[in-house]
């Protein structure tokens, strides 16, 4: 009883619209196709200990086949947020926009006014580094101890996303095990930053947030 | 007027030589060269996998929540997402970090990622818990854990995983760290 309750419930959430599809692959009507989807966000302790990595992942689901035309857009901003007091509001922005075929990074520095709206702090430019075209190798640039990277890399997720599909449609009752990685073979255009951590604030703990932004 | 061509070329080239030679002492960058003028507004946010697409229903509600600062989503999206986890396992009563669904819908109604600036990183990974998101982090059976597995984590043992526990390619141990495209 417990059991069909639960599937009947799924169902409605798909009949309503609720598909989860994946972990933000496919999003909202307002970002898809405009280079504005982000599909993931990273943020972790990297190789040397006193620096912080993050990656943004945008235009999910990239087959070979499609990704070497997928690219990064002059008119989207990238912008990792960082919170270091706790409020969620942002103390520090790094940001990261495309012009010719460099990717340039600014930041890590207090926003002009934090919220919805930016405009990219040129006083503070961290660096540049030429976007990694598919099939060459990674190209990295490092500066003032922090290290860029932006291009087509492989989809780090992983999630039988399909076998979800099916259990909120109610035509499957739990996961098959082994499961089947959807996003297994596809790629997404990746920006990935090392920064020290002494470059974000004292706290011995931030909030981050990852935010793109089209030009007006 | 092959010749021609070679010689203007080589005149070109001696051009520029002689012009990039007059501004070795020049420190303009290419940031100061560069046009980043104009105004940026939000079209997309993240943190945490998932949540914005488990919980915020597709459509309009989704370019509402992707355009609100993470200060004002607690408040105006707690609600929402609590309904949603009822919806979604009628049966919830807490979860294993023993959080009531009021709580637990606290948490992940305001979409931003905690992360340790002084020790280990990862989402959850049998000690630590929202540290970071490591890029092996199995992300999706920690959130079907805390959605679907009751206070034990035992409740709907056929919800709790989805049984793929691994990217599909090895992570690289240094800078990007993440693999080379397919």
């Amino acid at each position: 009883m417990k059991k069909t309750k639960l599937y009947i419930s799924l169902s409605l959430i798909a009949l309503t619209g609720l598909l989860l599809v994946a972990a933000d692959h496919i999003d909202s009507p307002g970002v898809s196709n405009t280079g504005n989807d982000i599909t993931d966000v990273y943020a972790f302790q990297g190789a040397d200990t006193n620096n912080l990595v993050f990656v943004v992942n945008s235009a999910g689901l990239l087959t070979p086949g499609t990704t070497g035309a997928a690219t990064f857009k002059e008119n989207v901003l990238t912008e990792i947020n960082i919170d270091n007091n706790g409020d969620n509001v942002e103390d520090l922005v790094i940001q990261a926009i495309k012009r010719g075929n460099k990717m340039f990074f600014f930041g890590p520095v207090a926003p002009g006014t934090p919220g919805i709206s930016s405009t990219i702090k040129t006083a503070n430019a961290a660096g540049s580094v030429e976007i990694s075209q598919y099939g060459s190798p990674a190209i990295i640039s490092t500066s003032g101890g922090m290290k860029f990277f932006a291009g087509p890399r492989d989809d780090p997720f992983f999630f039988d996303l399909g076998r979800f599909q099916a259990i909120l449609g109610g035509t499957a009752s739990g996961f098959n095990n082994p499961g089947t990685d959807t996003f297994a073979g596809t790629n997404v255009l990746s920006t990935v930053v090392e920064v020290p951590k002494s470059m974000l604030g004292t706290s011995t703990s931030i909030n981050v947030w990852a935010e793109t932004k089209q030009k007006q | 007027m092959k010749i021609n061509s070679i010689k203007f070329l080589t005149l070109s080239i001696l051009a520029v030589t002689t012009f990039v030679s007059c501004n070795n002492d020049d420190t303009v960058t290419a940031e100061e060269q560069t046009d980043f003028s104009g105004t940026y507004v939000q079209k997309d946010q993240m943190a945490r996998p998932a949540i914005n697409t488990v919980f915020i229903a597709s459509g309009a509600p989704k370019d509402a929540f992707n355009t609100t600062t993470p200060s004002a989503m607690g408040a105006n999206y707690q609600s929402v997402f609590q309904s949603r986890l009822l919806a979604l396992n009628p049966g919830y009563t807490t979860n294993a970090l023993g959080q009531t669904a009021a709580a637990f819908t606290s948490l992940l109604a305001t979409d931003v990622l905690g992360v340790s600036k002084t020790g280990t990183t990862t989402f959850f990974d049998g000690t630590n818990v929202l540290t970071g998101r490591a890029l092996a982090d199995d992300v999706i059976d920690v959130e079907l854990l805390l959605i679907f597995g009751g206070p034990t984590g035992g409740s709907n043992p056929n919800l709790t995983s989805d049984h793929v526990n691994a990217n599909d390619k090895p992570f690289l141990p240094a800078f990007p760290y993440l693999a080379a495209a397919w």
